[in-house]
């Protein structure tokens, strides 16, 4: 009797282990991306100062926060970067989102949840094998300077799902950011 | 009596204890290696008998898939080993299930060896792939830096070759059904494709009947076994075309992997065969820009047709396979505009006949 009493004790108490386990705060945010934090990571990490364009204020150029994190703007059209000469490795736009360099030309990307332009139809793993392939999709195209990849890819799975989170809850801007261009002798 | 049942039991205890034992001494060695930390070199992986002389171990089989992927022309040679006494399950034909301890080769030459690539699937359940780096005198073969070497080699028409990264592993092997591509029911069927590009003689490789046959493929589909796998097309140009696609775009543009999102299938497969068409002619193209095209097959026009595009360029930015290659495939591109061509006409054909329907 004793020993049956015992076992359904110790039944009980595996399942109400089990139970509180499910609840923990680890479990929850398992479950459930931590959307101040990913803002926090996107506003520590200045992703503003390439995917956001700047505009030119009373006190000098700011960042267009009606246009957050929207990337290169459409309508500012380039085919061709500046001639680079002496010291000079790269040269960006005034918005700070297109850049010229040895690579050719690169585009800040729209990170707004934009069906058609942005990051509407990612999902967190698109993004994830983004960042940690430095491919577009995992797959694609690499990434260009000066996203700093490299540094960005340091984030675990687990913030990188914040920031990502963060970006779904910001804003939609519908903003077709144009297609990279290779420098002439690449292409 | 007490002797009898005292030898009986000896016997007993020799022969249920002893079998195993001496099953154990005498198998093959099979060494298999953790995923997250490769051998040092190829030797070690277990490829040769000798690898002094670069003598080949008897358990390996040669295969050469009949769409093969284009690797700027570089000569390959490809390996399969599984552990004793094992064999791949196929009962899932477009995704088969190989058994742990499955390991892959495939060796790269331009002139000379220059990388031989590495698969292993770990008592995890997890596949670790690696890239070994020949001297240039051939005399071995290191492990690549995980980031891969760029400009490792000149491969042909003074373009460089590149030996990958983990990450471009990954890339084509982890969006597949299957992490290994080039050995599946297609790829290694009796009926080769004479208008493949690339593919080597039948006779260079192990083929789906013999595996079957030597029961190293079990749970094969009976319609498989019962004839070659073979894409349904309407000409043979079009049944190297949709080949083509499968073995150099449908690792990652399937309906089963990471990319399936993307609602491009270019692999084909046992329960569907080649969606292909289906899901790219008179397509709008999700990838827009200034001068690229807006569909991803126009039947008839090539210039207008963004898979065709991709295919023809090496732009770094544009070019598919996006990774792998730095030269354009000359005859994937003409055996692509003669397909297209040749869509165009039936297309024609098709609208004529509907008129002279309408007439009638």
């Amino acid at each position: 009797m004793l020993l049956k009493t015992l076992s359904v004790l110790a039944v009980a108490g595996c399942a109400l282990a089990l139970f509180s386990l499910e609840r923990s705060p680890a479990a929850k945010s398992a479950a459930a991306p931590d959307v101040e934090r990913g803002k926090y990571l996107v506003s520590f990490g200045s992703c503003n100062d390439c995917h956001t364009p700047l505009v030119m204020g009373p006190n000098g150029p700011a960042p267009d926060m009606t246009r957050m994190l929207s990337g290169h703007p459409s309508d500012l059209v380039l085919t061709q970067g500046p001639a680079l000469e002496g010291p000079w490795g790269a040269a960006a736009t005034h918005t700070l989102t297109g850049w010229s360099g040895p690579w050719g030309l690169s585009f800040a990307a729209n990170l707004t949840p934009d069906k058609e332009t942005g990051l509407g139809a990612w999902t967190a793993e698109d993004f994830i094998a983004t960042i940690r392939t430095g491919r577009h999709l995992g797959r694609g195209r690499p990434l260009l300077p000066p996203m700093p990849v490299h540094y960005v890819n340091t984030l675990t799975d687990e913030d990188l799902r914040n920031v990502f989170a963060y970006l779904q809850r910001i804003p939609a801007v519908s903003n077709r950011v144009p297609q990279p261009v290779a420098p002439a002798q690449a292409r | 009596m007490d002797h009898q049942r005292l030898l009986g039991a000896a016997l007993f205890a020799l022969v249920t204890l002893g079998t195993p034992i001496w099953i154990a001494l005498n198998a093959p060695r099979w060494t298999t290696h953790a995923s997250s930390s490769p051998p040092a070199t190829l030797a070690e992986t277990g490829l040769y008998a000798d690898a002094r002389t670069l003598t080949l171990a008897d358990v390996l089989l040669e295969y050469a898939p009949q769409y093969p992927l284009w690797t700027d022309g570089a000569r390959k040679r490809r390996w399969i080993a599984l552990p004793p006494g094992s064999a791949i399950d196929a009962s899932d034909a477009d995704a088969w299930r190989f058994p742990i301890g499955t390991k892959l080769w495939k060796e790269f030459a331009f002139g000379r060896r220059v990388e031989t690539r590495y698969m292993e699937l770990g008592g995890d359940g997890r596949w670790s792939y690696a890239t070994y780096a020949w001297q240039p005198d051939e005399s071995s073969a290191t492990l690549a830096p995980e980031g891969g070497v760029a400009a490792a080699c000149e491969s042909s028409r003074g373009a460089l070759h590149d030996i990958p990264g983990r990450f471009d592993c990954l890339a084509c092997h982890e969006a597949s059904p299957s992490p290994v591509l080039g050995f599946s029911a297609l790829q290694l069927s009796s009926e080769r494709d004479p208008r493949a590009p690339h593919a080597d003689a039948r006779e260079s490789g192990v083929t789906l009947d013999e595996l079957v046959a030597r029961g190293l493929v079990r749970n094969l589909p009976a319609e498989l076994l019962d004839n070659a796998p073979r894409i349904a097309a309407r000409s043979s140009v079009e049944r190297a075309a949709l080949g083509y696609l499968h073995g150099n775009c449908g690792g990652c543009h399937n309906s089963r992997g990471a990319l399936a999102e993307l609602g491009l299938d270019l692999a084909w497969s046992f329960e569907h065969g080649s969606r292909a068409l289906a899901t790219t002619l008179d397509t709008p193209a999700k990838l827009q820009g200034r001068g690229l095209a807006r569909q991803r097959l126009v039947a008839g026009a090539p210039a207008e047709s963004l898979l065709f595009q991709r295919l023809a360029t090496r732009d770094p930015y544009l070019q598919m396979p996006a990774l792998g290659t730095h030269l354009v495939d000359e005859q994937a591109r003409e055996l692509m505009a003669a397909w297209i061509a040749e869509l165009g006409r039936r297309e024609r054909n098709s609208l004529a006949h509907g008129a002279a329907g309408t007439r009638r």
